[in-house]
């Protein structure tokens, strides 16, 4: 029995590779008819990845040819940096990448929730069967167990993350944080939706052009302000996102300092996005005031990252006794267990819904 | 015999900091259930402690400054096990193990357990009287304890300077919350420990006196700055710093006014 594992991933293809050899619905039924026992694909803007069981040697070129989307399959692919694992390298890459250690933002969490979602679609489509059931049961227990017990999770690593994490260490729920949002760019709408992905529910929106901050106010669900007034918002609202193309500040302390004055016990935390800076650093300078540009919400994005490295040692740590006790699991239990017996069927489920 | 509950309680409340500490430096951390753990057990050998000393004494364990810092002590780790969990200030073990440990080490190591003679007879409104002014005390160390914690957290958000603790304290606004109801739960019991004292029946040195209504001023002062917007939250929380320094040394001359005047 041979488990293996062909891909290509962010570390060493380009998109257009990615997207080349992204494999398609028939993969597992191409897989299965080229000697493979059980198959799975886990395809994802960053990596696409064929987990296989054979009896004999499937090559990589065999596998390449059914994951390229090029309609002629009699043609061999051109040269692609596919990488394979077998065994115990396998079930470890596995891992790894469940447990986010492969991916281009270390930790990240959202590769989980794709295995998930390729394990139940290989499963319910009998490509996955018992050896692959037990490693993919396996590689979720270990990215959980990772989770819990490094902090290879911690902390956020984009600007906007930060921004949105700040937020919450301050005013801890959002919903009923009062939030203006001053310019009516891309960029303002991304942080816009962030905030009220995270429950912000009174969002205001002001911009020099009125009929932008109407059009970013209705697609954002918020209220658009006049731009005159702005200003006086601050003594109401708790977070303001300043992301104009002004090239002057539009906020200095003297201007801010008085309106501060009604709202001693309750903070106000800014983030200015905007490059030239829509507010004059001094106001960070205000008891209360929380000013942050983009300059440090990417300063504290790297630390996150570094963070999340001095991790990865305990992680292959853990991951390396897992893969000891599956590949030792797996050479009794397969012995053991008769044929098909834990394999399971399409209406037993091994995944809960809110695990997807 | 009985110290000996109290040095196993010193122990758990050490390993408990013991273990944030190495937890910290290694970046990992799971507060919740060792401290917690931790702290309980140290809980458990204190009041074990407190009922051989009572039980020895025939009343309530307040009798010299060894058994009132011990008591204080008691106080703290109870109002950590019960507003711990309750607003999620995980954290809060970390910081209320090593006031309690300074609490109890300074009593188990100073020449403060005086054994002394039964001179007046059990009087259970003065044993109330001191019994819910030292579990008010509690409230106030707690309230100081999520003060630091708002302290650091507010100095890491301000400065920029984001450590590992900081994805571990709770939100600022949270915390001010607690600091705020702490202070509340505070000063109703010192109130009504303060009011207790009138109905003992005896004489109070006019010291003992002094400082109690001192610390009941400050307190009251701190409570109305808040509400009347006077002192901004981080004012709030370094006042809670400052105040719970001054009423452990106004308890320390309470008790030792107390030690000095009694016959």
């Amino acid at each position: 029995m041979n488990l293996f594992c062909v891909g290509l991933s962010h570390h060493n293809a380009d998109v257009e590779t990615l997207e080349r050899f992204g494999g398609n619905a028939e993969i597992d039924c191409l897989l299965r008819s080229s000697g493979c026992t059980e198959v799975l694909l886990l395809a994802t803007c960053n990596r696409v990845e064929i987990y296989g069981v054979s009896e004999s040697l499937v090559s990589t070129l065999d596998i390449a040819r059914c994951l390229d989307r090029k309609i002629d399959q009699h043609i061999s692919p051109e040269p692609a940096p596919f990488y394979r694992y077998e065994d115990a390298q396998c079930v470890r890459h596995l891992f790894r990448v469940a447990c986010g250690l492969d991916s281009m933002v270390i930790g990240e969490t959202e590769i989980l929730g794709q295995a998930k979602k390729a394990y139940e679609a290989a499963r319910s489509n009998g490509a996955a069967g018992r050896y692959l059931h037990r490693l993919f049961q396996r590689a979720f227990r270990v990215a959980k167990h990772v989770r819990t017990h490094t902090e290879i999770t911690r902390g956020a690593v984009s600007v906007g993350s930060v921004a949105v994490d700040l937020a919450q260490k301050i005013f801890g729920n959002l919903r009923s944080c009062k939030v203006l949002v001053l310019g009516a760019g891309e960029t303002s709408e991304k942080t816009a939706r962030a905030l009220v992905s995270r429950g912000v529910t009174d969002l205001r929106v002001s911009n020099r052009s009125a009929e932008r901050a109407d059009n970013l106010a209705d697609s954002v669900a918020a209220r658009a302000v006049p731009f005159q007034s702005w200003l006086d918002q601050c003594r109401e609202i708790d977070i303001l996102v300043a992301s104009t193309s002004s090239e002057a500040p539009l906020l200095s302390r003297s201007e801010l300092e008085p309106l501060l004055r009604g709202r001693i016990d309750r903070p106000l935390f800014i983030i200015d996005i905007a490059v030239p800076r829509n507010v004059d650093a001094n106001v960070d300078a205000l008891n209360g005031v929380y000013l942050y540009d983009i300059d440090s919400l990417q300063s504290i994005a790297e630390q996150s990252l570094a963070m999340r490295r001095e991790q990865i040692a305990a992680a292959e740590e853990i991951i390396a006794q897992h893969v000891a006790e599956f590949d030792e699991s797996m050479a009794r239990g397969l012995k053991r267990a008769p044929q098909g017996s834990e394999h399971p069927s399409v209406g037993e489920s091994s995944l809960r819904p809110s695990e997807l | 015999m009985d110290r000996y509950f109290l040095i196993a309680s010193a122990v758990c409340f050490l390993v408990a900091i013991a273990h944030t500490i190495i937890e910290l430096r290694c970046g990992i951390f799971r507060p919740m259930r060792f401290n917690f753990v931790a702290v309980g057990l140290g809980f458990i050998f204190q009041t074990a402690f407190l009922y051989m000393r009572g039980h020895a004494l025939g009343r309530c364990p307040i009798t010299n400054l060894f058994e009132v810092i011990i008591f204080v002590a008691w106080s703290i780790a109870l109002f950590y096990m019960v507003v711990g969990p309750a607003y999620r200030l995980s954290l809060m073990g970390a910081f209320t193990a090593p006031l309690v440990v300074m609490l109890q080490l300074m009593a188990l190591l100073l020449p403060i357990d005086h054994t002394h003679r039964a001179k007046m007879p059990p009087n259970s409104w003065l044993e109330f009287h001191a019994s819910i002014s030292l579990v008010a005390y509690g409230a106030f160390a707690l309230a100081c304890i999520a003060g630091v914690m708002y302290l650091v957290q507010e100095r890491q958000i301000k400065t920029h300077q984001i450590h590992s603790i900081f994805y571990h304290l709770p939100p600022l606004t949270d915390l001010f919350a607690a600091i705020t109801r702490l202070l509340w739960w505070g000063f109703g019991l010192y109130t009504l420990g303060l009011a207790s004292g009138f109905f003992v029946g005896e004489p109070l040195p006019w010291t003992q006196i002094v400082c109690a209504v001192a610390v009941w001023v400050l307190y009251g002062l701190i409570l109305q700055g808040r509400y009347l917007h006077w002192f901004a939250p981080k004012r709030v929380a370094a006042l809670c710093v400052v105040g719970f320094s001054a009423a452990l040394t106004l308890l320390w001359g309470i008790t030792f006014t107390v030690q000095t005047h009694t016959p």
